[in-house]
């Protein structure tokens, strides 16, 4: 192995690489492994039971450990494959690994990268909250997302079903990067819905992991994805959140590494908001308008976002009707036709023409809403 | 002796003429029945016996053998207790009357005599009329019936004990009893026990129906439990087309067979509204037995066939919906031959939009995506594929319950589907076409043509909305009716905003389209 044309950096690399294999091996002993020996070659050159004595393994390790070591060509092999598919590895020793990630108690030891890893000194934003979210919720997160995004600040999120996927969606939209931290390895789209968030982020920002490629999306990665996202972002936007939601973890741990909460207020009785509410009362900032974030980041966002007014400009009469009766919640179509107190074949017409004109959305069969 | 009368079997929904050969000899005593014969025409030997016994009548003993001819043909059912009773008799010594060639026998015999009605009654008696036989000899509670068909003579029997002074009648005292049939049925114009007065606000699902009716389109609700799926769905047969006497004739022949007719009414005088249970099988639906007897869809044939929780349905018994939905008849295949039944229904279907039901209230469900997406994608797409209509519903407000006055009554809405139905029989003349819903290929081109505008306007909608062919079709069909129901000859901007409007979820891909 030290005969070969590796570098030093390289072979670190790959006796990193072997030694996050084995399992059980956590970020914090690897962390701790590390501080006490200098390098991971030399982990490798230790012996299980001085480990062991040290209190670095457990006394059932020592073995696992020995074991393990018959492992490393296998190891290398493995390593070297990774570039070929694209996949970069970035390690804490390495000078590009994110310096906000240095700053964990337990930073990952290295991290999985395909595409690009976030700008050091741009301002950060993680877009978060339910799977299932409404549509309001949906949308809101992806207005943000490009929002932020188009004013310079960079979008991190977990590629999550709901409030993540709008938030990848909305940085994408306005043509910038944006940020995925997987709770899988790279070489797996979870949830398959998002493929196509899946195959354009590498293109387009980067799909980030601490779990080695192959790794299945297992329940237990997904609270530690959490701690990279918070500890990523310099500020986190919290759309929709039941009372009971993993946003609320990634929320801690964003306190615990100090940094800026944002939470967008919901309707009163609405579950989905009650997190956010809980947040709110908690003492986060209340999220009105991307400007809140901006000014934040002392950014300039310009005019602040007139929803309702620039979006009533160029309609007929008659489409301002109907365009008057809906909200941001989704409307059932009977209910516009009694409200608009227009037949139902005209209703039907002029939600046709104003839908094609981008103002108006279903989210489902025949409910309709405003769009942002 | 020997004797032969005529009575009458069922094969599938048809009936067919069966000989009763009887014949007795001196001998052992015995009596034996020959002739494919089911179980329950092989206990008529014991039926006949001992109602003779019992009305009076005596034979020497003797070794009696009847033979129900064609012998190949099963049969079933009990009707035909008298005709062998009837050969009994004449068998035993009684003269044969003139007209005996010319009668047919129907009847189930009680112990004590009696003569009990029998299903099937409108079938086997048009059989009779086919065959040119000039007179029925019926149970008396199935004279009624039998008195719809025009061209024979119906004579009602009570009791066996009668059967003697009935068979030493000559004709021309058998022509004054019996009763000319023929159709004086009295008209009968509100028909239904339900209307869509009664149905406050829900204007899309009703306008969906009305559609539906008016072009023979098959239709999908989707919505909550509660939001009046059902409700809307019964109504349907109140906005199709007055029956004609040939319709009325054809839904209560099938429901004559399956003993469904009410006793008060020979005719069925309302197209029919079948609703079967989510746990039904197929055989329920398409009809089955050794000797197939219709099903649910048959039973819909003229009418409405309503599945609601559609999805709960067995997998079988969605795919058996296939081949009814575009042949609109039910083939079943048997050793004993091959059986044709009428499946011509409009098929509505009810399902919730996701698991919990409440979607897209996100408040309330909490479904996840891949839930919704899997609970649509349980429907198999061929059938999918021949739902023209998709309609979601709501949970109905406060004042819709309050009624706050009348809405437009079911004889209003069927008069525009009468005439949207008449501008479509003028102009599929000459063509193998009936309905709109029936248009494809080559006919789309001809009779779904758009202007010049219409067709940017569509290739537009087409486009952005990353429709398929045959969404494309389907929102032609359906525009084809929107403008039938307008009295327009030629499909306009608003009839194609609206067809479009009732295309289906799943093709709605709002986070991609958007």
């Amino acid at each position: 192995m030290e005969k070969d044309g590796m570098n030093k950096p390289e072979r670190e690399h790959v006796y990193l690489y072997w030694l996050l294999q084995l399992p059980a091996m956590g970020a914090v002993m690897a962390g701790r492994l590390l501080n006490r020996f200098g390098s991971f070659a030399a982990v490798y050159n230790m012996e299980g039971t001085r480990l062991c004595r040290e209190g670095l393994l457990k006394p059932s390790q020592a073995a696992a450990f020995e074991k393990h070591k018959e492992r490393l060509a296998a190891a290398a092999r493995q390593y070297e494959a990774l570039s070929r598919r694209g996949i970069r590895f970035v390690s804490i020793l390495d000078p590009e690994y994110p310096s906000r990630l240095r700053h964990l108690y337990d930073p990952p030891a290295a991290l999985y990268v395909r595409g690009e890893l976030p700008e050091e000194d741009r301002p950060t934003a993680a877009v978060i909250g339910a799977r299932s979210c409404s549509s309001y919720g949906y949308q809101t997160a992806r207005m943000l997302g490009r929002e932020l995004a188009a004013a310079g600040v960079q979008i991190l999120s977990g590629m999550a079903l709901g409030i993540d996927g709008a938030g990848h969606q909305g940085a994408l939209d306005a043509g910038c990067r944006t940020y995925a931290v997987l709770g899988s390895g790279v070489d797996i789209c979870y949830p398959r819905e998002n493929r196509h968030l899946y195959s354009r982020i590498p293109k387009q920002g980067g799909l980030l992991s601490e779990f080695a490629p192959g790794q299945p999306p297992k329940p237990g990665n997904f609270p530690m994805r959490n701690r990279i996202i918070s500890g990523l972002s310099d500020a986190i936007v919290v759309v929709e959140a039941r009372a009971k939601s993993g946003s609320l973890i990634t929320v801690e741990l964003g306190l615990e590494q100090g940094k800026e909460i944002f939470a967008v207020p919901g309707r009163m009785g609405d579950p989905l908001s009650e997190g956010c509410h809980q947040l709110i009362r908690q003492g986060a900032a209340l999220l009105s308008s991307p400007a809140d974030v901006l000014d934040y980041f002392q950014i300039n966002g310009g005019e602040k976002l007139r929803l309702h007014e620039k979006n009533e400009n160029g309609l007929a009469k008659k489409e301002k009707m109907v365009y008057s009766c809906l909200d941001l919640q989704p409307k059932f179509f009977d209910q516009i036709v009694e409200e608009s107190g227009l037949s139902l074949e005209e209703c039907m017409t002029l939600l046709m023409e104003l839908e094609l004109k981008g103002r108006i959305r279903q989210p489902a069969a025949h409910y309709y809403e405003k769009k942002m | 002796m020997f004797s032969k009368v005529y009575g009458v079997g069922l094969r599938g929904i048809d009936g067919c003429l069966v000989q009763a050969e009887t014949d007795i000899q001196d001998g052992l005593p015995s009596f034996v029945m020959v002739g494919a014969l089911a179980p329950e025409v092989r206990e008529a030997q014991d039926r006949v016996r001992t109602s003779l016994k019992n009305a009076g009548f005596r034979w020497r003993p003797g070794k009696v053998t009847i033979n129900l001819s064609p012998a190949g043909l099963r049969k079933t059912g009990t009707g035909f207790d008298l005709p062998i009773a009837a050969g009994i008799l004449l068998a035993e010594g009684l003269p044969a009357p003139d007209w005996l060639e010319e009668a047919v026998w129907i009847g189930e015999l009680g112990l004590s005599g009696e003569v009990k009605p029998v299903r099937g009654i409108l079938s086997m008696v048009l059989e009779a009329r086919r065959q040119r036989k000039a007179f029925c000899i019926l149970p008396e509670e199935n004279v009624r019936e039998g008195l719809v068909i025009p061209g024979i003579r119906i004579l009602g029997i009570r009791h066996v004990r009668h059967l003697a002074e009935l068979l030493r009648c000559g004709r021309e005292e058998l022509l004054l009893q019996g009763q000319e049939g023929g159709c004086q049925e009295e008209a009968q114009l509100e028909a239904y026990a339900v209307d869509y007065e009664e149905v406050q606000g829900q204007y899309l699902m009703k306008r969906a129906a009305e559609v539906a009716a008016a072009g023979g389109h098959n239709l999908l609700y989707i919505g909550a439990a509660g939001t009046g799926k059902t409700m809307t769905a019964e109504r349907i047969p109140t906005i199709l087309p007055s029956c004609t006497l040939q319709e009325r004739l054809e839904i209560s022949r099938i429901y004559s067979i399956c003993g469904l007719l009410p006793p008060d009414r020979p005719l069925m005088h309302a197209r029919p509204f079948r609703s079967p249970h989510h746990g039904a099988t197929v055989q329920a639906l398409t009809g089955g037995g050794r000797s197939p007897v219709p099903g649910e869809m048959s039973l819909a044939s003229g009418g409405v066939l309503f599945l609601d929780e559609f999805p709960e349905f067995s997998r079988h018994v969605i795919d058996a919906l296939r081949q009814p939905l575009e042949s609109r008849k039910v083939v079943l295949s048997r050793v004993s031959g091959r059986y044709e039944f009428p499946a011509d229904f409009l098929f509505v279907a009810a399902m919730n939009p996701c698991p919990c039901g409440y979607y897209p209230d996100r408040r309330r469900c909490s479904c996840s995506e891949s839930q919704i997406r899997s609970y649509l994608g349980r429907l198999p797409r061929p059938i999918l594929d021949r739902i023209d209509i998709c309609v979601s519903s709501s949970p109905v407000a406060f004042d819709e319950l309050r009624g706050k006055g009348k809405t437009e009554p079911s004889a209003a809405i069927r008069r525009r589907v009468e005439q949207a139905r008449e501008r479509q029989r003028i102009r599929f003349a000459g063509t193998p076409l009936r309905l709109n819903s029936q248009i494809y290929g080559e006919y789309l081109e001809r009779f779904c043509r758009l202007d010049a505008e219409e067709e940017r306007f569509f290739r537009r909608v087409y486009e952005e909305r990353e429709m398929s062919a045959r969404a494309y079709a389907r929102v032609l069909r359906v525009a084809r009716t929107i403008a039938d129901l307008d009295g327009e000859e030629q499909i306009l901007h608003r009839h194609l905003c609206e067809a479009i409007g009732y295309r289906r979820q799943e093709e709605w891909n709002w986070k991609k389209t958007e």
